[in-house]
């Protein structure tokens, strides 16, 4: 039975609160059965001394220390506006009712601990549990609405308040992958997600302290110059144009990446993060539509030729004001409707939450890429060989879009009909797990982050890979991972390098249309590239 | 008569409490969209499908089936169908204290019309015919059944919240209490029906001064069916104020959160609220907002960053 983190020991300064011991780590499915997991990389001692740094083995945000007493009340203080503020209508209409029933009516019974992808193979250490962090802003946010006397204490629990416990609170929120997954278990329907969500949002909306992968590079880099890839409008442009040369040549059939076509049929928007490191991914959208008669174009407005809303994971301003862009620049084109490429929180940006941020007279009908490129599939205009997919493949479901959106099945009949060695994950569906990069992390990579994420956040991901093809460990027969979503791609690409699993097992990863093009007679084959086999 | 006075202000309070938070979160703003699939309403819940798995979804009739959410929502809090599935060893400790709950709402219920049966001078006991038989057995398995279900459940949720040290350091001391008072009022319902209140004719007496405002039976009450009136009272009135209030606030959670996929349309009523909303003055100090209260949802919205 687990000793938990008294909630008086999350208070209390010391070296660092909790740590995972890597033998605790839960063992892998062959070939990783007798993997000699290592210790952590340790956090530079500058991190130590200058940073909040005493959570746990690793640092996401990583505040920098105050420098005296007088500085910590300040923040402490500053803290309490921004609680105070998160419980207002006006400055938090956005999720306040979800909030506020989160916040009064969890039983505190631990059903959603076990759905937790990153509590259990962190091998159930206490500071991940799921209710751990909402249970701290609770306690905070009924001892300040109730003045923090006895009774309140007594009803809800108590719990001190400080520098320390702010500033874990802090790293605690990007601990979590905001996959919801637990939320999906509570009796009650309480969701661990959104309260990490929501502390994030605190800090950053009131203090301006937020990742800096997520804030700083991501959001304000988008806004300032077009892209959180720090690409402005001619770099995107020369880029695609060099992954049209590229694609043409490979597959022997034109491409041509339209710009900015005023009144076509779809606008497509890539999360611009593909273009650099996977530019197949946008090259293989380019063949399809071209291939199908599609008039489609992207647009070279800034921050509309990113689909990126970084917003999402942590600051509801930030998030507004992209989602704007995004829709002024669909409206300024005219376009019939927007199509999101293969970027999951991207979909959730602009398709559920955005739809209750824009005034209906301005949005402009958004869809999937993933019903749409079914459609082109079924449309008879692409002529495809499934036998040209044979290696086994099998399927990730990214969070947004599948357990947050609904949008299951099109990427399955895709599948079943174009790749014959296709099985599940499981669980899948909406039931599926968080890849482990989800909510930033897998841009998120500074101190030793990148390796947390990759051996605990990441973990299940790769378990259920393994699981997937135990029927064939062979590295020389290719195996494949179908992820349609850009973060997911970026975490599993981690895990996978991370345990050599292209060397050892041929595990191979990218998107669906990567997989659409490969089966295409007209083009070349091999669009995809199996090193290792 | 002052016993009379005790159910009635349970009563009063039980529903004033109910009201009081049922407007309250009625009168919380329109949330953005964070629905969690499956939605029960939609065509396709069964593997958790939406709408937007369709073409050009917004051209489509939008189905959404109250079925489906009865569905899901009558084995949910019957049979804490989730429970059952995500954390059995806690179900067998909560689904009795829970259905017990509802089967000593279902033994008031049967009190109360036994007691209307007695006004319209239909006999109801062991020794009655037809209606005031089937009555008395009736009450009899719902009092006896619901407590002895709601005593078990209690005892083993407190005992596992006590020996449990995940779930000792999360409980607050209200958590321990609380099922302190299910068990005590479960507890003194079995002993005041064993010792003294074998048919429940005290009960039913007493709930017959209720509904035909005779509020003097002549004879005093035996004690532990005063202190059975006086605990179930309390708990009557003490559950709304609590968390415990998920037991009619899980609608919300479920109907107007997790299961609201309604979608902002041109000229609807959600859409001049949100306009409302946005007009909202901000005050969030960060550098990249400085609303202050100043500037509005809208401003800070369409304002460029730049400089900032
Ligand atoms: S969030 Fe839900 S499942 Fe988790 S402890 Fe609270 S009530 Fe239980
Ligand atoms: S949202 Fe996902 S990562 Fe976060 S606590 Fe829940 S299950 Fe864990």
């Amino acid at each position: 039975m687990s000793r938990p983190i008294p909630f008086c020991d999350f208070c209390t300064p010391s070296e660092q609160l909790a740590h995972v011991d890597p033998k605790d780590l839960p063992p892998l499915p062959p070939p990783y059965d007798k993997w000699e997991e290592k210790p952590w990389t340790p956090l530079s001692q500058t991190a130590r001394t200058e940073r909040e740094a005493t959570l746990d083995d690793t640092l996401a945000v990583g505040v920098p220390k105050p420098k005296n007493k007088q500085e910590e009340d300040e923040l402490v203080a500053a803290f309490l506006r921004g609680l105070d503020k998160l419980f207002t209508s006006e400055n938090n209409w956005t999720f306040l009712h979800p909030l506020m029933l989160s916040m009064e009516h969890c039983a505190r019974c631990q059903t959603c601990s076990e759905a937790c992808h990153t509590f259990v193979e962190s091998g159930r250490n206490e500071v991940y549990r799921p209710a751990f962090r909402s249970e701290i802003l609770r306690r905070l946010y009924h001892q300040r609405r109730s003045g923090g006397g006895l009774l309140s204490r007594w009803q809800r629990g108590g719990i001190e308040l400080n520098w320390t416990t702010v500033s874990r609170l802090l790293e605690l929120s990007y601990r979590c992958n905001l996959c919801r997954r637990c939320a999906q278990t509570c009796p009650i329907g309480v969701d661990n997600g959104l309260i990490s969500r929501e502390i994030r949002k605190l800090f950053s909306q009131e203090l301006g302290i937020a990742a800096k992968e997520i804030h700083e590079k991501g959001s304000m880099l988008q806004l300032r110059v077009g892209s959180s890839t720090g690409m402005n409008s001619l770099v995107v442009k020369d880029n695609l144009e060099f992954i049209d040369e590229d694609m043409t040549t490979k597959t022997g059939l034109p491409v041509k990446t339209p710009w900015d076509v005023q009144g076509a049929d779809i606008l497509l928007m890539h999360n611009a993060g593909e273009i650099l490191a996977w530019p197949e991914n946008p090259g293989a959208f380019g063949i399809i539509l071209d291939a199908a008669g599609v008039k489609w174009t992207l647009s070279s407005e800034a921050v509309a030729y990113d689909a990126i809303n970084y917003g999402l994971w942590y600051d509801d301003v930030q998030y507004a004001r992209v989602l704007i862009k995004h829709v002024q620049a669909a409206a300024k084109l005219g376009v019939k409707k927007v199509i999101m490429g293969e970027c999951g929180h991207a979909h959730k940006a602009m398709m559920v939450i955005g739809n209750r941020v824009v005034p209906a007279d301005m949005a402009v009908p958004v869809e999937s890429t993933l019903p749409y490129i079914e459609s082109l599939v079924d449309g008879g205009k692409l002529k495809l060989d499934p036998k040209r997919n044979d290696f086994a493949v099998t399927l990730h479901d990214p969070c947004n879009v599948v357990r947050l959106m609904g949008i299951v099945e099109p990427q399955r009949r895709i599948l079943r009909k174009l790749a014959p060695k296709f099985r599940e994950m499981e669980p899948h569906g909406v039931d599926n797990y968080c890849c482990g990069g989800g909510s930033g992390f897998a841009i998120m990579s500074g101190n030793n982050f990148g390796e947390w994420r990759t051996r605990i956040a990441s973990r299940r991901k790769f378990r259920q890979i393994l699981e997937a093809f135990q029927d064939d460990l062979d590295p020389k027969h290719p195996k494949y991972v179908c992820a349609p979503c850009s973060n997911c791609k970026g975490a599993i690409r981690d895990v996978l390098k991370y345990y050599e699993a292209e060397e050892r097992v041929g595990i191979h990863y990218g998107g669906l249309v990567e997989l659409i093009v490969n089966a295409m007679t007209d083009a070349k084959p091999g669009f995809l590239e199996f090193s290792a086999a | 008569m002052v016993l009379y006075l005790v159910p009635f202000a349970a009563a009063v309070i039980f529903i004033i409490a109910v009201v009081v938070r049922a407007l309250k979160i009625r009168s919380l703003p329109i949330h953005l969209r964070w629905e969690l699939y499956p939605v029960a309403h939609e065509k396709n819940a069964r593997y958790g499908g939406s709408f937007f798995e369709h073409v050009d979804w917004w051209k489509k009739p939008r189905e959404s089936s109250m079925a489906g959410e009865l569905g899901v929502m009558i084995p949910e809090i019957l049979l804490l169908k989730g429970v059952h599935e995500h954390n059995r060893s806690l179900w067998w400790r909560s689904f009795p204290f829970h259905f017990g709950l509802y089967v000593l709402a279902g033994f008031v219920a049967l009190l109360l019309v036994g007691a209307l049966a007695m006004a319209a001078d239909v006999e109801v006991g062991p020794r009655a015919h037809g209606l005031g038989l089937v009555l008395h057995w009736l009450t009899l398995i719902a009092g006896v059944g619901g407590c002895a279900l709601l005593a078990l459940g209690s005892l083993a949720l407190l005992v596992r919240r006590l020996s449990d040290p995940v779930l000792r350091e999360y409980s607050a001391v209200a958590d321990f209490l609380n099922l302190v008072l299910f068990l005590a009022a479960a507890g003194v319902t079995l002993a005041a029906w064993a010792t003294a209140d074998r048919d429940f004719f005290w009960l039913r007496g007493f709930f017959y001064g209720v509904v035909t405002f005779h509020f003097e039976s002549g004879v005093p009450f035996p004690p532990l069916v005063v202190a059975e009136i006086v605990l179930g009272s309390v708990l009557l009135a003490y559950i709304p104020l609590t968390h415990m209030s998920h037991f009619f606030t899980k609608y919300f959670m479920w109907h107007d959160i997790r299961w609201d996929d309604k979608v902002n349309e041109k000229g609807g009523k959600m859409d001049a609220r949100i306009k409302e909303l946005l007009g909202q003055k901000v005050s969030w100090s960060a550098p990249h907002i400085q609303g202050e209260g100043k500037k509005s949802w809208l401003d800070v919205a369409t304002e460029e960053v730049t400089k900032k």
